[in-house]
């Protein structure tokens, strides 16, 4: 009777799994969701607990040291404002030049900036969520990057939470162009499972000119990264395929490992 | 074994996985992430009874893949395949033994990943693996094993705080007191 009841139970975990396992991939990110949400209060513990040093230290801060800052500030306002009218300037002889050879003008960029509240705790997996959500206008496929150059995609949307699928994952394939003579074209992905800021950039002609610390930029082709946003730099490369094709291994710009505050691209526009 | 210390378990385990997706530390010291789930699991199936490593594995193995790009669910399989075996054998387990825990969990951390990725590449996914990922079995392994006494600890610890003790007996029996003086009639 005992061994009965231990068998019945496990036969009954066995159900449960393979139940959960054969939903409908639409049912079951939504459940994926729902049950993700419940780990939403610790996430609102942990923010508060972040912010109660910083907001003590903002207390703590005397008059003068915040006067100091406000007077820095108030110098890099006019700086941005004189930079901003050059490049106003720039932007307006580039609309012309669009126009005179008949090119579409291209859209600025819509960022969203968002922060990371958690990383995938299984180690074959590189994704994190970020706070934003439907809710605030996330999509799948919508490009996430920092200041420093690219992320990663957004892979599933939840009401108040998204997960972003990051560079070096096997879901997240970006073309990317080298910014050399050539122009060379590459696909980027998975090196490694320990260093997270590395990758490599595979399908490269075999007379690929490439050299370290080349600039590797997305190429816009794909449908899901507009071009032009840098992603990392050549650490070094290598012919495979009996000199028929090249390889490159690429250092990111943006470390994945060490991820606070993304930007999301809300309107990717495609060549 | 009690209600309560199936629902202690389960908190422990739903704590356990958004501790491991908001804490980096060992990720970002020792390049993975170490699993406190397959140590609990080991707990459970020594500690408790078979509804209690039945939940623990339905429960945390949704819990984790919930906060993963795991398929939901898949996780469920591994812990119940390592919890399962340890539950119908642990009369011949000196459990009491810090290094039989410690073997255990041990085992267990080891099994859970390798039967994970193996379920994942049986399901047409591609988990990022590589000759890496053995490092990264080691420390999940190595890391799993030192918690796992950590945890029958943790449990002793709450069991005698918050469980109820029975009361120890006195040497003092009224009826074998020594009178002194006269016996009054």
């Amino acid at each position: 009777m005992f061994k009965q009841k231990n068998y019945l139970a496990l036969g009954a975990v066995f159900v449960v799994a393979v139940l959960i396992l054969s939903l409908p991939p639409n049912v079951t990110s939504r459940l994926k969701l729902v049950v993700g949400s419940w780990f939403s209060p610790l996430f609102g513990l942990v923010d508060a607990a972040q912010q109660l040093p910083a907001s003590l230290a903002d207390n703590a801060l005397p008059r003068r040291e915040l006067l100091h800052q406000i007077s820095l500030l108030r110098q890099q306002n006019q700086q941005l404002l004189a930079a901003q009218l050059q490049a106003n300037a720039t932007a307006r002889e580039n609309d012309q030049l669009h126009a005179l050879i008949g090119w579409q003008k291209q859209a600025p960029w819509k960022l969203q900036p968002a922060r990371v509240v958690m990383r995938d705790p299984a180690n074959w997996w590189r994704t994190v969520q970020i706070n934003l959500g439907s809710r605030n206008g996330m999509a799948v496929n919508m490009p996430v990057l920092t200041t420093d150059g690219l992320v990663g995609r957004i892979s599933a949307v939840g009401a108040t939470r998204s997960q972003v699928v990051l560079i070096g994952d096997q879901n997240c394939r970006v073309s990317a162009r080298v910014e050399n003579s050539t122009h060379d074209v590459g696909i980027l992905s998975a090196s490694g499972p320990l260093d997270p800021a590395l990758v490599d950039l595979s399908y490269l002609t075999g007379g690929a000119s490439l050299k370290s610390g080349q600039n590797v930029l997305t190429s816009g082709l794909g449908g899901v990264f507009p071009a032009g946003i840098p992603i990392g730099k050549i650490v070094d490369a290598q012919t495979v395929e009996y000199g028929l094709a090249t390889e490159a291994r690429v250092k990111l710009n943006a470390n994945p490992g060490a991820l606070d505050q993304v930007l999301v691209l809300t309107n990717p526009q495609m060549p | 074994m009690n209600v309560f210390q199936t629902i202690l378990i389960l908190a422990f385990a739903f704590l356990a996985v958004f501790a491991e997706t908001v804490l980096p530390a060992s990720r970002n010291w020792l390049g993975a992430q170490v699993d406190l789930l397959p140590a609990l699991m080991v707990f459970a199936a020594l500690s408790s009874n078979i509804t209690t490593v039945a939940l623990l594995a339905v429960f945390g193995g949704v819990w984790f893949d919930s906060q993963s790009a795991n398929p939901l669910g898949i996780t469920i399989l591994p812990l119940i395949a390592v919890g399962f075996p340890i539950f119908l054998r642990r009369d011949l387990i000196l459990r009491d033994l810090p290094f039989a825990q410690f073997v255990l969990g041990a085992i267990a951390s080891a099994l859970v990943p390798a039967l994970t990725i193996l379920l994942l590449l049986n399901g047409g996914k591609q988990p990022l693996i590589g000759w890496g990922s053995l490092w990264q079995w080691i420390v999940m392994t190595a890391g799993g094993a030192l918690m796992t006494p950590v945890i029958f600890e943790v449990f002793a610890w709450c069991d005698h705080a918050l469980g109820y003790q029975p009361r120890s007996e006195t040497s003092f029996r009224p009826d074998r007191e020594i009178q002194r003086g006269r016996k009054k009639d």
